[in-house]
This record gives structure tokens, C-alpha cells and sequence, in this order.
């Protein structure tokens, strides 16, 4: 049997923290289930969104961050949407990815990896290169691409641009991302 | 009222043929878009999941911009795109927010505490110009056209922010459709969501909810899925060769962005809506729907003749009646 001491994996700055930067009372959780029922991604997670809830609640910190629920999450807020006590659900996952960030805990390193290659393509050009991003991330993993498959459904299409678009502006991203780096770090 | 058009990226990529449909539409209809001059992107998902400031500076950028160029109202064809710039501008009201956003940007913080306000290209024309208007200018009308509306989960959720349509059950594209003289199936999963961009890394999860969804359509009678998000689009479309079926059963779905079938209706000229853009050829909704046209108006003459036939006995019986009553007489 899984027995577990609540007051030895209690962690009040965690639960303070996700508080803090959501903005939403966790205290306000009554265990209905209705973000989970609603939750498309739900056969794919590990621990169901209500039972991420739960935890919160009890301070299980590792028990959350090492999830792969909070990386499959889709942001799609059907769970903010349905709450009964109007918890923006979907914030607190997004929160959630936050702190795990900052402590370098991702259990789906492929969905960061995706991530990264996508804001360095914004950081780059100030605006998204699809293909590099893709290639990118190809390149990252060391996985082959697994989409070779849609190739010849799309390059007839004329739609995917064999040069990124630049912005004049581009500096002035980088710039943003280059001070929310000093800000992270300092 | 100035609109400022904001294209977000995949416009300029995948969704050319939105972003053409878009422009070639509201050209139509005389809505005129000024773009934001050298807008950027908003950081769409992987920025606001790494952190809010971050993303609410990428997408404010691109609203001091708006604000500069004498617009008051952004519309914007991407549902992502709208979902960050409104969470923006709604964040922007906490002053500690506003301040960290500030710290990020080279423009003066002061400058984000009236930014403009956020609609979708579908709020713009619904509420500008208004389905009146609209139906009155349809040339083409979608006859026979059997479509399920898919909204996407997040042009209307949460409510709070996004402040259009009805969150769960929205109806404006079915509404819009409905003028256009499309007929709307029903369709349960209009903001279910359909995988996002999970198809780069996990593909399992797309394929099953887009596979679910386009189920859903098949099921309902839909000759054709119409969507207002380029991410929905591709998942549903491109990517339509990976989807798991439900009962594995699969079909040719095609899938329109909305503002192609409207232009369609208009009159507007099929090489400027990139329906040859899409994957899945969209001739085979337009067959489907020319044969309920074709199958109604056979019923209808049946109909007629039946009709015909039965008025021709009336009154064959009743010139028989008349030539019994004159022998008897
Ligand atoms: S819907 Fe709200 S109250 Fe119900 S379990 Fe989920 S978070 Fe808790
Ligand atoms: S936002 Fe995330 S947790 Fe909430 S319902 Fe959608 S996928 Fe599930
Ligand atoms: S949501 Fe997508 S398309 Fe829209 S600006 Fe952001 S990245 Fe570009
Ligand atoms: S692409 Fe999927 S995740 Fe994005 S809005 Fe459309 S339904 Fe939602």
C-alpha cells in the first residue's frame, strides 16, 4: 500500500508560491472532478488534472513538477471553464510549468525542446520560421523527423517559405528576451 | 473606429491561404485593415508557458504599435494570437504586471496602461459589419453545403478574457455559415480542442483528438469541417493522413478556413482564397453539396409531376362525374 506521511512532503513555499504567481486559492478546490471530466488530454497524463489539485492542496511538490501531465497539458482552459469555483485551472498548470522551468525539472523534454527552438526562431527573426523551428528541433532531439510522411502533402502547397521572415524591429526582440535573462538570473 | 490588422506568423506559412481569404473577404465586404507596422510575434504558446512577463511584452510590443499608428481596435485572424494579445491587455491592468512588462520592452511602461482592444477577424465581421449585410451582398450562395463549425477551445475561454460568443456552445460562425446559405450539422465538439501543436512531439495525442473530431463531422453528415485557427486547420487537414478514426473508418474530409466559404459566397474569385492550398481537395465538398442541390430539386420535380399527375386525375374524374351526371341527365 501507497502510504504517505502528508505533514513530511508538505511543502508550504511551494504551495504559497503557485498561490502567489496564479493568483488563484487553492483552498477553493472541493475535488469535484469536473476539470479532469473535461480534459481531452487526459488519457495521455499521468496524474489527472483534479488530482494535480489535490496535491497541490497537500504541498507534494516533486510529486507534481516530476509529472508529465503538466508538459501535455494544452493550455485549452476547458478545465477554467468548467470549475464550479471559478479556479483558473489552466493558469495553474501554466504556473506549475514555471517554477519546474526554474528548478530544471521537465519530464517531457521534447515538448521544451520544441519550445526553445520555437522562441529562439522569435528571438532570431521577431517573428516564427516554421521550418526552422522544426528543423530545429530535429536537430536538437537527434530524433529522425517523424512527419516525413506529410512532406509530399504539403511542399506542392507553395506555402512553406525557404527563408525566414526578418523584422527591422528584430533587435528590439532580442532585446526583451536578453532582459528577461538578466532578470532570471539576477 | 481605425482597425489595425495583426497577420501573426503562420500567416505568412502555413495559412497563407487564411490570410489571403482574410484580406480578399474583407476587401469585399469594405473592411479596411492597416497593419501593424513591423509587428512581431506574439510568443503564442511556448512564451506564455515559460513565463507570463515574457509573453505579455511580445504580444504589448505589437499593441504600442497599434496604439502609435491611431488604431483603437486590433483584429487579428489567429485565435492564438488572440488569446495571448487579450490575456496581454487583461494582465495589463495589475500595475505590479504592467511594471515587469515595462521593464522588458524598450517602449515607456506608460504607454501599456491603454492599449487597444483585441477581436478576431469572425467578431470584427460579425459585429462591424453584421450578418444583414453580409447576407445581402452573398453573389454565390453555399447551397447544399453540409458543414461542421469548429471553433478551436480558445477563441472563446476562458470567458473572462476572451469576452465573445458563448464560451462553450459559441454560434457565430454557425449563424455566418447559415447566411451564407451553408447548412449547419450539429456538431458537438465545436471547442473541444484538437491537439495544438503536440503533432511535432507527440503525435499519438493529435491523432486522437483530431481524429475524434473529424469522426464527429463524418458522423454528423458534414460535407466539409470549417475552422477560424490555422493551428486547427492543419491538424485537421495536413495532418488528416494520421488521425485515428473512431470505428476506423476513414473519409475525405475537407477543411476550409471560414473566411474562404465566405468569400466563396461573395463572388470573390477561387484563385484569390487559396482553396488550392488546402490538402484535402476541397471539390469533393462542392460535388457533395452540387448533389444535394441535384437531388433536391429531382425530389422537387418528382414533387411537381406527382403533384401534376394527381391534379390531371381530379380533374379527369371530375370530367367523368360531370359526363355521368349530363347522361343521367
Ligand atoms: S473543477 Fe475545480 S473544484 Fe472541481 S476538482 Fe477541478 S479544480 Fe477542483
Ligand atoms: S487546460 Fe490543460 S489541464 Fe485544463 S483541460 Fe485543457 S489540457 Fe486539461
Ligand atoms: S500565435 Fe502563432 S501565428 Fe500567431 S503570432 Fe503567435 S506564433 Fe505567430
Ligand atoms: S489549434 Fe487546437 S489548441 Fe489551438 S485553438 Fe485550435 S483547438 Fe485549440
Amino acid at each position: 500500500m501507497d502510504v504517505t506521511n502528508l505533514e513530511s512532503v508538505r511543502d508550504e513555499d511551494f504551495i504559497h508560491a503557485v498561490m502567489e504567481e496564479s493568483g488563484q486559492d487553492l483552498t477553493h478546490c472541493y475535488q469535484c472532478g469536473n476539470c479532469t471530466a473535461g480534459c481531452p488530454c487526459g488519457f495521455a497524463y499521468d496524474i489527472q488534472v483534479s488530482q494535480i489539485m489535490r496535491n497541490l492542496q497537500a504541498g507534494r511538490k516533486d510529486k507534481i513538477l516530476n509529472s508529465r501531465s503538466i508538459w501535455l497539458c494544452l493550455s485549452c482552459s476547458s478545465c477554467t471553464t468548467r470549475c464550479p469555483n471559478n479556479i483558473d485551472v489552466a493558469r495553474v498548470m501554466d504556473v506549475l510549468r514555471h517554477i519546474a522551468r526554474r528548478e530544471g525539472r521537465v519530464a517531457e523534454k521534447g515538448v521544451t525542446t520544441f519550445w526553445d527552438a520555437f522562441l529562439a526562431s522569435v528571438r532570431k527573426h521577431g517573428r516564427v520560421y516554421e521550418l526552422g523551428v522544426v528543423a530545429n528541433y530535429v536537430a536538437r532531439t537527434g530524433r529522425v523527423w517523424t512527419d516525413i510522411d506529410l512532406l509530399p502533402r504539403i511542399a506542392p502547397k507553395g506555402k512553406l517559405s525557404p527563408m525566414p521572415h526578418g523584422i527591422r524591429g528584430r533587435d528590439e526582440i532580442a532585446r526583451i528576451f536578453q532582459r528577461y535573462e538578466e532578470e532570471r538570473t539576477r | 473606429m481605425n482597425l489595425a490588422y495583426y497577420p501573426g506568423c503562420s500567416g505568412l506559412g502555413t495559412s497563407r491561404e487564411y490570410e489571403r481569404s482574410t484580406r480578399a473577404a474583407c476587401a469585399a465586404l469594405g473592411v479596411k485593415l492597416t497593419d501593424i507596422p513591423d509587428w512581431s510575434c506574439c510568443g503564442s504558446t511556448p512564451a506564455h508557458a515559460l513565463e507570463h512577463a515574457l509573453s505579455g511584452a511580445l504580444s504589448a510590443r505589437n499593441l504600442v504599435g497599434a496604439a502609435r499608428a491611431g488604431c483603437d481596435t486590433v483584429a487579428t485572424p489567429c485565435p492564438s494570437c488572440l488569446s495571448n494579445l487579450k490575456t496581454a491587455r487583461h494582465r495589463m491592468a495589475d500595475t505590479a504586471f504592467r511594471a515587469r512588462v515595462g521593464r522588458l520592452l524598450d517602449q515607456p511602461a506608460d504607454e501599456l496602461a491603454a492599449l487597444p482592444d483585441v477581436q478576431s477577424v469572425l467578431e470584427t465581421l460579425v459585429t462591424r459589419v453584421g450578418l444583414d449585410a453580409i447576407r445581402a451582398r452573398v453573389r454565390q450562395p453555399l447551397a447544399g453545403l453540409r458543414v461542421a463549425p469548429y471553433y478551436g477551445c480558445i477563441m472563446t475561454r476562458p470567458a473572462d478574457v476572451m469576452r465573445f460568443d458563448d464560451p462553450e456552445n459559441p454560434t457565430s460562425m454557425d449563424d455566418l455559415l447559415t447566411a451564407l446559405g451553408a447548412e449547419v450539422v450539429p456538431f458537438p465538439y465545436k471547442v473541444e480542442c484538437c491537439g495544438a501543436s503536440y503533432g511535432v512531439t507527440r503525435r499519438d495525442i493529435v491523432a486522437r483528438l483530431s481524429g475524434r473530431l473529424l469522426g464527429a463531422a463524418r458522423d454528423a453528415g458534414a460535407h466539409a469541417v470549417v475552422v477560424a485557427c490555422p493551428l486547427c486547420q492543419m491538424n485537421l487537414d495536413l495532418r488528416q493522413s494520421q488521425v485515428e478514426w473512431p470505428g476506423g473508418k476513414a473519409v475525405d474530409m475537407p477543411v476550409f478556413y471560414f473566411t474562404q466559404l465566405l468569400g466563396r459566397a461573395l463572388g470573390v474569385p477561387d484563385a484569390e482564397l487559396g482553396l488550392e492550398q488546402l490538402c484535402v481537395d476541397p471539390a469533393i465538398a462542392f460535388r457533395r453539396a452540387a448533389q444535394v442541390v441535384a437531388a433536391r430539386q429531382a425530389e422537387e420535380a418528382a414533387q411537381a409531376a406527382k403533384a401534376a399527375a394527381q391534379a390531371a386525375k381530379a380533374a379527369q374524374a371530375k370530367q367523368a362525374a360531370a359526363a355521368n351526371e349530363g347522361g343521367r341527365a
